[in-house]
């Protein structure tokens, strides 16, 4: 992509695409390359070596969520985690029941992993969200039938931030006898989980959504809850997910949660306050934007905005040009000929889900940051409005 | 994702604008598909005179419409006509392939602006002007 030689600045705002592995988590992983290199189902003390080191990990992601080390699963990532909670549950649970429910605005990890199920003969109720994308228990009280044997609702949404009340939702699926699976990928790490307190069976965690490398993830299983594999093969993880172990992965993930949870009070409320800032300078700034998403119930990362008479990712070259990373909801970004279906399901007409920005803070952003961006966007949307054929008078 | 030339265009488009008083006006795509594109000409003894766009899109839908407006002015409207989507992308080195579908719809802004012309000037020809609806 072609950019300015020298932006003033680079600033990246995608956290929630990804996010770079931090200093320690990189040092902690180092040694599990060359040097400790064994398979962790050997007998000898490089096996023992490898073992050892899944064990602390498992402690610490366990922790993160307030769950005991037995109940986490490695996975190659949030998305085999999504597949594993729903089609191992589904699968489980047939002779119980054909009904599975899940909402409109999630992930197409689990959105399409609920259409797949339905082409073998599953039933699933996809419940609706509201204009700032949150799901109200009621519906999903209402959609519960007598064969229904799984739920599964994200906790943080993650295109548009709203924090879903999956604490509620749990127990209305606790009540009726049914399992809950929620995605956590985009909340882990940013507010606090407490799976047993939030009445949670099943919990979907990413590593490279917090600092940990790509390619690794956990699902949370609470103790009793039964999944039929969806990996085949050795007796790795307890039977419930075959291969050998990706040590290095894994060890990485559990210093990012170890790290993770101890940062959390703090680095959550400083990026909520960098992103009230941009938010707030957004709306100030720049005319006919509207703010995507719920005011409150909010990621503490998340800004998304969906800005009039403009098309997204003409707004991310121009950001690109200037060091600034985001991403959008158009349809140019979203690989289809649809903006995105988590905004169109908030009630957005497609015209202003073409125009939707998000940007995602982390760790790197500071106060200056913002400044830039604040600095950088409104002559963008200028200069771009003044080539758009709409506008506040064209009626459209 | 995109070639220097067509990032060129996207960032230094040509003939962006509305013209006063024009000859003829051709609007094609629409904003809930995500591209839109209104083309405003001149003409002056059966040639684009000047040309100018507006375009509401993505880089590629932008870039096509700058593109488009440099490879028509100046010639007659014959000529004009003959100028297909698929030039204009070859003009800028290529799009990628997800672009050359939806967001390439200049030549026919072009062609509907000229369609326009003609029938201002009560001038029966018969113009296809393409996806002009843009359905998907």
């Amino acid at each position: 992509m072609s950019s300015q030689p020298n932006p003033e600045r680079l600033v990246y705002l995608d956290h929630s695409a990804t996010t770079p592995v931090r200093p320690e988590v990189l040092a902690a992983m180092l040694p599990y390359f060359a040097n400790k290199f064994g398979n962790a189902s050997s007998v000898h003390r490089w096996g023992y070596e490898a073992r050892q080191a899944i064990n602390d990990a498992r402690e610490k992601v366990a922790s993160l969520i307030e769950a005991s080390p037995n109940e986490i699963l490695f996975t190659s990532g949030g998305t085999e985690s999504d597949n594993l909670a729903i089609r191992g549950v589904a699968h489980s649970r047939k002779a119980k029941g054909k009904h599975l429910i899940t909402s409109q605005i999630e992930h197409h990890a689990v959105l399409h992993t609920f259409e797949a199920l339905q082409k073998e003969g599953f039933e699933v109720t996809f419940v609706p969200c509201d204009k700032y994308g949150l799901i109200d228990p009621d519906d999903i009280k209402r959609a519960i039938r007598k064969d229904t044997i799984l739920i599964s609702i994200m906790h943080g949404q993650n295109e548009v931030g709203t924090i879903e009340p999956i604490k509620d939702i749990g127990a209305i699926a606790r009540e009726h006898g049914v399992l809950f699976h929620t995605d956590a990928v985009q909340s882990a790490g940013k507010v606090p989980i407490d799976v047993r307190d939030m009445n949670i069976d099943l919990l979907t965690v990413s590593s490279h959504k917090i600092y940990g490398p790509k390619g690794v993830g956990a699902l949370y299983v609470r103790k009793g809850v039964r999944l039929v594999p969806q990996i085949t093969g050795g007796a790795h993880e307890r039977r419930m997910r075959a291969g050998t172990e990706n040590v290095p992965g894994i060890v990485g993930f559990g210093e990012a949660c170890r790290l993770a949870k101890a940062d959390l009070p703090e680095e959550s409320q400083r990026l909520a306050n960098l992103r009230d800032k941009l938010i707030q300078g957004i709306l100030d700034k720049i005319p006919d934007v509207v703010l995507n998403g719920h005011p409150t119930l909010r990621l503490p990362h998340n800004v998304n905005v969906s800005v009039k008479y403009l098309e997204g990712e003409s707004i991310l070259l121009n950001l690109d040009r200037m060091g600034v990373a985001a991403s959008s909801g158009s349809a140019c970004t979203s690989g289809s000929l649809e903006p995105s279906h988590v905004l169109l399901a908030m009630g957005l007409s497609h015209e202003t889900a073409h125009g939707s920005l998000r940007f995602t803070l982390g760790r790197s952003n500071t106060e200056e940051d913002i400044d830039y961006v604040l600095e950088v966007l409104p002559p963008i949307v200028e200069k771009l409005r003044s080539m758009s054929p709409l506008g506040p008078g064209s009626g459209l | 994702m995109y070639n220097d030339k067509v990032m060129d265009h996207f960032f230094n488009p040509r003939n962006v604008g509305e013209i006063e008083n024009p000859d003829g006006v051709g609007q094609v795509g629409n904003p809930i598909c995500g591209d839109m594109m209104r083309i405003t000409l001149k003409v002056k003894d059966n040639r684009i005179e000047d040309i100018k766009f507006r375009t509401f899109g993505c880089g590629a839908a932008i870039a096509t419409s700058s593109m488009v407006t440099e490879l028509v002015k100046g010639l007659t409207l014959e000529e004009a006509l003959e100028v297909s989507n698929k030039h204009v992308a070859e003009a800028l080195g290529g799009l990628p392939p997800q672009k050359l579908h939806c967001s390439n719809l200049a030549a026919d802004a072009v062609r509907a602006a000229i369609k326009d012309y003609y029938e201002r000037q009560g001038i029966d020809v018969d113009i296809e002007v393409g996806h002009d609806e843009h359905g998907h």
